[in-house]
């Protein structure tokens, strides 16, 4: 059982490393199914914690079952969030990597224009991330737009 | 007196249910998020009067004595945090139903956010740490919707980056459980601080470190804070204040509560030191390289976290007692200012530093509130900011920790550089763009922002200056929170006892 769950952790993290956010969302499934069965692991096992069923001393531990339960419970509602939320990405972007962020993107090669010396070329570039920037912003004003109205 | 302690949960709780049933009607809707959370901060106020005299109360749920039951207790500490935060929680919706924009007429919003009330207040009141995951995900799955409720392209990236970091630490957080259940056999806080003690060493520092990366992921402290500046920037402006104000603090409340209940003294102080050092400095060096007001606030988030990790890491009831006193003055603080960043938005049609200016002469009442909360960020006498960063500085000088005390003193001066930067940007400066900046006295009244959305940021800011000069009673407050926090007998005994 510990070994299943190494397992479940190992594809997981690996997925949840990927840029596709159907593996991300397919790796914390599996992240939270290795959590879930090293917590049913985390009690003692027996026989089942019937009352009546036999000598208490040889119950199983009923807490940890109940516990994750409810872990189960919460990652399902969480990863049907997370769909709808990759799907809304893909409306948007019709893609399914992660986008960057065009502000950090920004900060970054300003910074980098100061610090190297400041060439035509550069600020080109800057201008250019900065002409992007604005076509981006705009376009989902229009979108915005489009939905209230609709 | 224990019958007042699951109010402040299952309020809010009954109040999304009927919220949603009354979806047809906003009015209705914004009726009953009012009442309720005003019903919530008078609640959280007769619990702080009763704990203040009575000392630490507690009540299971259904009868189940403590070990197994789920307890919900009130000790100090959770009821300053419960008072504060249901304060903030109510101004804060105020401000949304004045705020005009597609995010308050979503039918969703309200019931949304009475569900986030409803988490937060049960991660304070928590006495078991499987509850406390739970309550920590109800918070979050609210505040997973809240943020992408738009539905813009930017808020559904950032969103997203935000839901599975949280949902990456959520499941780290359900491991620690369950590898703390395989080593004690409970979740029960108070049974844990006793049987923790037991344990070999190396496993307790194993559990403590563990812990600590799960809520440090949720407080945003150094190396795990790269999600918040990122994602908070690009909700509505109401929900970034409450997300200012109050889901870091929830994740700062839970590293004390389980540094000092569950694992005192067990993780060395040099590292807890270096890690609040680091998030002081990266968090305020972050702050001055943007160029949006709501990015710089969010990075200033980060470098407030660090002051309060310093003063737990002090681990002395004068530190712990800052930390305490640093955190209220936070959340009123961060979401008054998270506010005031939203009026500038509203007044300028920007949050860019770069489009923003001259908003003193269009704007002046926004700038005055922005110019307060500022000054007591940045720790000027009389505000709160004084006195919290006061009693916090002189803890770590009677504690003999020079050279952290040394990083909190430059990172005060950069934090007053960084307000600086957004005070001259937004309010003094000529405005880059002619259209941003309306002369004429008919697009000033056009662009003056609604009562609505000025009266609760005035009430918070003013709260931070009332906080200020009453500092001596609240500071003496968070001193006795803090004796609690550093001596648990009492609670212990109050939750095993079986309730008081």
């Amino acid at each position: 059982m510990a070994a299943l769950a190494a397992c479940l952790f190992a594809i997981g993290t690996y997925l949840l490393l990927q840029r596709k956010l159907s593996r991300i969302i397919v790796g914390l499934a599996l992240l939270s199914h290795g959590a879930n069965v090293l917590f049913v692991n985390s009690g003692r096992r027996g026989i089942p914690p019937l009352i009546g069923s036999g000598d208490p001393a040889d119950f199983a531990d009923p807490m940890p079952q109940a516990l994750v339960l409810t872990a189960i419970v919460i990652s399902f509602g969480t990863t049907a969030l997370l769909l709808a939320l990759a799907y809304r990405s893909w409306l948007l972007t019709s893609d399914d990597e992660v986008a960057d962020d065009v502000e950090d993107r920004m900060v970054g090669a300003r910074g980098f224009g100061d610090d190297v010396e400041v060439t035509d070329e550069t600020l080109l570039v800057d201008e250019a991330e900065m002409h992007e920037f604005e076509t981006h912003e705009f376009e989902t004003r229009e979108f915005e737009t489009r939905e209230l109205e609709s | 007196m224990r019958v007042l302690l699951p109010l402040p949960v299952v309020l809010p709780l009954i109040g999304a249910a009927l919220s949603i049933r009354a979806g047809r009607s906003r009015v209705i809707q914004r009726v009953i998020s009012l009442s309720v959370l005003t019903a919530v901060v008078g609640v959280a106020v007769a619990i702080l009067i009763a704990v203040d005299d009575d000392g630490v109360v507690s009540t299971q749920a259904g009868d189940w004595y403590a070990p197994v039951g789920i307890s919900l207790v009130a000790d100090r500490f959770s009821a300053i945090m419960l008072v504060t935060a249901s304060f903030v929680l109510l101004a804060v919706v105020v401000y949304a139903i004045g705020q005009p924009g597609a995010e308050r007429n979503h039918v969703g919003f309200q019931s949304v956010y009475l569900i986030l009330a409803a988490g937060v207040s049960a991660a304070f009141l928590t006495g078991d740490m499987f509850n406390l995951f739970v309550a920590i995900e109800m918070m979050l799955t609210a505040s997973y919707v809240l943020i992408t409720l738009g539905g813009r392209l930017d808020q559904v990236r950032s969103g997203m980056t935000y839901v599975v970091i949280s949902l990456a630490a959520s499941v780290l957080f359900l491991v620690a459980l369950a590898l703390t259940y395989a080593a004690t056999g409970t979740v029960n806080m108070a049974d844990l601080s006793v049987k923790i003690a037991e344990l070999p060493s190396g496993l307790r520092s194993g559990l403590a470190g563990l812990f600590l990366v799960v809520f440090g992921i949720k407080a945003g402290i150094f190396p795990l804070f790269f999600w918040l500046p990122d994602s908070y920037p690009t909700a509505p402006s109401p929900v970034t204040a409450i997300f200012a104000g109050l889901l870091t603090k929830v994740g700062v409340y839970a590293i004390i509560r389980t540094q000092t209940l569950l694992f005192p003294d067990v993780l060395p102080t040099w590292l807890v030191m270096v890690v609040a050092g680091t998030t002081m400095a990266v968090g305020v060096l972050g702050a001055i390289a943007q160029d949006d007001v709501k990015r710089i606030l969010s990075f200033l988030i980060i470098s407030s976290i660090g002051f309060m990790i310093m003063g737990m890491a002090l681990f002395t009831v004068a530190g712990i007692a800052a930390a305490v006193f640093y955190m209220v003055h936070q959340i009123v603080l961060k979401t008054g200012l998270f506010l005031a960043g939203g009026l500038i938005e509203h007044a300028g049609g920007s949050s860019r530093l770069s489009r923003l200016g001259g908003m003193v002469r269009t704007a002046p009442v926004v700038a005055v509130l922005f110019f307060v909360a500022a000054m007591s960020l940045a720790g000027m006498p009389p505000m709160l900011g004084f006195a919290a960063k006061f009693s916090l500085i002189d803890s770590t000088a009677v504690s003999r920790q020079w050279w952290i005390l040394g990083v909190a003193i430059v990172v005060s001066f950069l934090t007053l550089f960084s307000v600086a930067k957004i005070w001259i940007g937004v309010f003094w400066a000529a405005s880059d763009d002619e259209q941003a900046r309306p002369d004429d006295a008919v697009a000033l009244a056009a662009r003056n922002a609604p009562v609505m959305m000025l009266a609760p940021t005035a009430l918070v800011v003013a709260a931070t200056v009332v906080l200020g000069v009453m500092a001596g009673p609240v500071y003496d407050y968070c001193f006795r929170a803090a004796a609690d926090l550093i001596d648990p007998t009492h609670y212990v005994s109050v939750v095993l006892g079986g309730g008081g």
